[in-house]
């Protein structure tokens, strides 16, 4: 335990201080992995704490992003307010799709399938309404980019990256604290046997839908960085299975359910994608395609061959 | 002081680089990041965009005498990747990015051009927004959607004229996506005020771009009886609907677009053959009676000898003019500098070009205004223009030959 | 309010679109039906198919229709190797980690496919592809025709194989009960391999039915994954008259969505449908309770 937490230190420092060293376009990676860190970590509440596979999570940084995108672009109302009501949202939107599922009692696969529906619904629909932009787009105004303007959360790159950082920082201190408390050992009883823990008079559904709540009002911060740090949404993009399926790629590669699992999958994902790219233009290898190819084998190899994902593996490994 | 002591002081000065402009002048290189989608769903017209920038360096060298060297980068249609590759290519030393195609991608890669001060020509990118943003790094040579419907709209006027054909009525399909929006938009509200334009819209069907299947579409379209087909459409869907059409034993007057893709790139013809016939594109296209036309396509055949530059006249066309660009305001700064070349690229004014319309030359906003579009017509296989006439080499076809009212 | 014969037509291509959608959802609800694994990589598998049918009709001319045999064969073998020395192991996997495997899969078919076709859209183009039938009022398709014709034949082959056949009953037997057909003796690890191979079969006659339609390009994939998947749920999972049903429901209902609201926003109906099902009627139409 000693040592996770020296490692956490270590780690944490590292990230304060990466800006004084790094480039630009370091920076910008870093800051793309804890976005996808964050987001991981945020899902990885539902499905790894409540066991409920999402496969539409991008229906919720949807939704947070177009909420406090509207908010400023309509009436200039900054991001501090409009994450509330992202937050709102998205709260509703888990709420009923977790209710439904388990009045219903959808579970497993028919479960992630809802909820691929549910995004894919939204996505049609957003691309129909055009006080938001409609497939056009919303564009949102960048006033200035040199000082940071915390208010309305417009600064260089530098700025945004320290905020997603700490959004990152909370978003594992709270599932630290998640984990250990009531609320995580009733989910874990529910994982694992949910029959059994009902018949101990835990009140599964509460629970359930505490952690649908919980994780879909994290995903709806993330929207709500991702509106202010690109400036322009697309239903088509944002919406998309696609971006779905890129959300739990970090958490299942580095290990589902677990606390570090979800950052260091996003990490190495990322720095893979990247190293791929690198290495694919330095070989002259450059055919569309192939970089995904072995993106793709990479992947095929990790799920195989490790499938708790990589940080159970090596937490043993560095007997953490 | 002693003529060794005096060459050792040169030499450490030099090194210092105490004699910056004269060292640079002589043996600088413009480095271009050019950003394209060759991968993703975009990724054939980023291979055609592509083409037209690989043939640049050597015209540019003839044409200018500067050189330029291409670092090339694939965004794989993906907006974060494009932030990404835009950031690793300043960082790689970038003196300038020509991309990206997509508006999504071009509104991330002005972001971080901005915030880099570092210039970005935009080469092809349509969502007025972009140059909207009172950035100062940011260019754009090419038409808004609003401007691409204008013209559009202006061109069919012309087409009616030059054909004597006035057809009353017109069904608008369009697809369902960032481009069609705006230009149904832009539709809306000029439409009404064209006088010259007496046709009146009967029916207006939407469709997914993403459809495999269009046969409801279609079917609404032609029962709406209306004289011909105005179309909003990409590639794929383009050969859908055609195909469709004949399937459904449906043939209006014509198929005219507006402004947009599809109608005019190499697969319409390679898939419909005689079928891809008579359609009409009015888009941004370049000028084949222009000298710099003919330089183009030379060079264009040399490294292609298997292809045909018509079928790129707009994605090679506009991203070569790109680089020029980029390649003229060097060659004035005589500097790699990102401010000193934003600077100059403001004070661009180049009549020597290939694409159709005035001179380029940059407003306030950084875009250009007066580019102006062609009516470009599928003819014997291949995108003809045949408006305006000054640029036209063979005379329209409207309405389609064996067309008869049902 | 559109014309009744703008309406007959519409319903009629509906149908049979939705039978060929079927068809490819067939696939999809055997697998999920006794494997039990969720096949994302399945409208990858189509569009692979596809681009087989393009490259015999490219290199030997041959009709897309007579390609079926030789690129479902291919696909029977393909399917059961896969089944039995990848994805057998992860039968007892949770579901994100099934889901994950066959993403991965999916990533690199489609992006194989890209490297060596290109992004350019391949088809075939064989005389009868813009013929219609005029029968009174309706035009009929008559590629279509033939391709609802032979997802028909390859269901009712399908169905009779698991009617009939001591091989076919086995398979039932273990999708019912895998416990008691191991304990019965039966080779289930082979007997799911085979249920693989069947279902790729399917993909691949819906494949080559499909590109006499429809122009193949990479990112048509996932578009597919995620329509068989509407229609297995909507149909009935393990039920393939459900499939068929579902195909042909979806199909219509898709149409005429399309002809009274928004084309645009036909998907959405689709969607909307699948939730209903998923909440009222999980098993679909024709499926069985767990």
């Amino acid at each position: 335990m000693n040592r996770r937490s020296i490692l956490l230190a270590v780690l944490a420092a590292f990230l304060v201080a990466l800006p004084l060293f790094a480039g630009n376009y370091a920076l910008s990676v870093a800051t793309l992995i804890l976005y996808f860190a964050y987001t991981g970590q945020a899902w990885n509440v539902m499905m790894g704490f409540a066991g409920q596979l999402s496969l539409g999570h991008a229906l919720y940084v949807g939704v947070g992003a177009y909420a406090a995108g509207a908010l400023f672009y309509h009436l200039g109302i900054g991001p501090w307010a409009g994450v509330w009501l992202a937050i709102a949202l998205c709260v509703a939107f888990g709420l009923v799709i977790g209710f439904l599922a388990f009045r219903f009692s959808i579970s497993g696969v028919y479960f992630a399938l809802l909820t691929i529906a549910f995004a894919e619904f939204t996505r049609i629909g957003f691309d129909h309404l055009n006080f938001i932009g409609g497939p056009g787009g919303m564009f949102l105004r960048v006033a200035q980019r040199d000082a940071w303007d915390l208010a309305n959360f417009r600064g260089p790159p530098l700025m945004y990256y320290y905020a997603i950082l700490a959004l990152t920082m909370a978003a594992f201190a709270l599932c630290s604290w998640l984990l250990k408390s009531k609320a995580g050992y009733y989910w874990q009883a529910i994982r694992e046997n949910e029959e059994a823990a009902q018949a101990l008079g835990i009140a599964s559904l509460r629970w359930k839908l505490l952690a649908m709540a919980i994780s879909s009002a994290m995903t709806a911060v993330s929207g709500v960085f991702f509106a202010f740090y690109y400036n322009n949404l697309f239903p088509e993009q944002i919406f998309n299975i696609s971006r779905s399926i890129e959300i739990i790629l970090g958490p299942v590669i580095g290990g589902v359910g677990t606390l570090f699992g979800p950052v260091l999958g996003a990490a190495v994902l990322t720095l893979l994608s990247e190293g791929i790219t690198e290495s694919l233009a330095a070989l002259g290898w450059e055919i569309p395609g192939v970089k995904q190819v072995f993106y793709g084998v990479v992947l095929l190899a990790v799920v195989m061959f490790m499938p708790n994902g990589i940080w159970p593996a090596l937490a043993k490994r560095l007997r953490l | 002081m002693k003529r060794r002591q005096f060459n050792t002081a040169l030499a450490a000065l030099a090194a210092t680089g105490a004699f910056p402009s004269l060292a640079r002048a002589q043996s600088q290189k413009l480095k271009v990041g050019v950003i394209l989608p060759r991968s993703g769903y975009l990724g054939f017209i980023g291979q055609s965009c592509q083409k037209g920038a690989d043939l640049a360096p050597d015209v540019i060298k003839e044409m200018l005498g500067v050189d330029i060297e291409l670092m090339n980068a694939d965004f794989e249609s993906n907006v974060d990747t494009a932030r990404n590759r835009a950031e690793r290519l300043i960082q790689e030393g970038a003196n300038v990015l020509v991309g990206p195609f997509d508006s999504g991608a071009a509104a991330a890669i002005a972001q971080v051009a901005e915030q880099r001060g570092v210039p970005f020509v935009i080469n092809i990118a349509a969502a007025p927004q972009i140059t909207e943003q009172g950035y100062k790094y940011v260019f754009r040579n090419f038409q808004t959607a609003i401007d691409i419907v204008r013209e559009g709209l202006d061109l069919i006027g012309e087409l009616f004229q030059a054909t004597n054909v006035v057809p009353r009525t017109a069904v608008y399909m369009h697809v369902n996506d960032t481009f069609g929006q705006a230009m149904t938009k832009g539709i809306g509200a000029m439409l009404p005020r064209r006088t010259q334009l007496p046709f009146k819209i009967v029916d207006t069907i939407s469709y997914d771009p993403a459809a495999k299947d269009l046969t409801v579409e279609v079917s609404k379209a032609k029962a709406a009886n209306a004289d011909f087909l105005l179309l909003v459409c990409r590639l794929n869907d383009a050969i859908l609907l055609r195909r469709e059409m004949v399937k459904q034993r449906w043939n209006p007057m014509g198929i005219i677009s507006p402004g947009s893709p599809g109608m005019y790139e190499e697969q319409y013809f390679k898939t419909l053959g005689k079928l891809s016939e008579y359609s009409i594109s009015n888009v941004p296209w370049y000028n084949p009676k222009a000298k710099l036309t003919q330089v183009v396509e030379k060079a264009f055949l040399k490294q292609n000898p298997k292809d045909k530059l018509v079928f790129h006249g707009l994605n090679a066309g506009f991203t070569f003019e790109a680089i020029l660009i980029a390649a003229d305001a060097f060659k004035r700064a005589k500097s790699t500098d990102p401010k000193t070349l934003a600077d100059a690229i403001r004070q661009t004014n180049i009549t020597e070009k290939m694409t159709l319309g005035g001179p380029i030359k940059f407003n306030q906003k950084g875009q250009v205004e007066g580019i102006k579009s062609a009516c470009v017509q599928n003819l014997h296989m291949l995108p003809t223009v045949v408006l305006p006439k000054e640029a036209a080499t063979a005379k329209p076809v409207f309405p389609v030959p064996g067309y008869k009212k049902a | 309010m559109p014309a009744a014969d703008l309406v007959a037509n519409v319903v009629v291509s509906g149908i049979l679109t939705g039978l060929v959608y079927g068809l490819m959802a067939l696939g999809l609800s055997v697998i999920f039906g006794v494997v039990r694994v969720v096949n994302f990589a399945h409208g990858e598998m189509m569009i692979t198919a596809m681009y087989a049918a393009t490259v015999l009709f490219a290199a030997l001319n041959l009709d897309p229709f007579l390609a079926m045999l030789p690129v479902a064969a291919a696909f029977f073998v393909f399917g059961y190797v896969l089944q039995a020395a990848v994805i057998n192991r992860f039968i007892t996997r949770p579901e994100h980690s099934q889901f994950m495997l066959l993403v991965a899969i999916a990533i690199i078919l489609v992006n194989a496919m890209l490297m060596v076709f290109g992004p350019d859209a391949r088809n075939v183009q064989v005389d009868y592809q813009l013929d219609s039938y005029q029968v009174g009022p309706l035009l009929v398709d008559k590629a279509r025709l033939l391709a609802a014709g032979a997802a028909l034949v390859a269901a009712a082959a399908l169905f009779a194989f698991f009617r009939y056949s001591l091989t076919g009953k086995a398979i039932r037997a273990c999708a019912d009960n895998y416990l008691g057909a191991k304990v019965v003796g039966l080779n289930v690890k082979h007997l799911y391999a085979l249920t693989f191979g069947l279902g790729a079969a399917c993909v691949a006659i819906a494949g080559c039915a499909m590109v006499v339609l429809v122009d193949v390009t990479p990112p048509l994939g996932p578009a597919y994954t995620l329509l068989a998947f509407v229609i297995v749920i909507v149909g009935g999972l393990g039920s393939m008259a459900g499939a068929l049903l579902g195909g042909v429901l979806i199909g219509v209902s898709e149409a005429l969505a399309g002809l009274f609201i928004d084309p645009s926003a036909k998907s959405m109906f689709s969607f909307g449908l699948l939730i209903l099902v998923l909440l009222l009627r999980p098993q679909g139409l024709l499926g069985r309770r767990a």
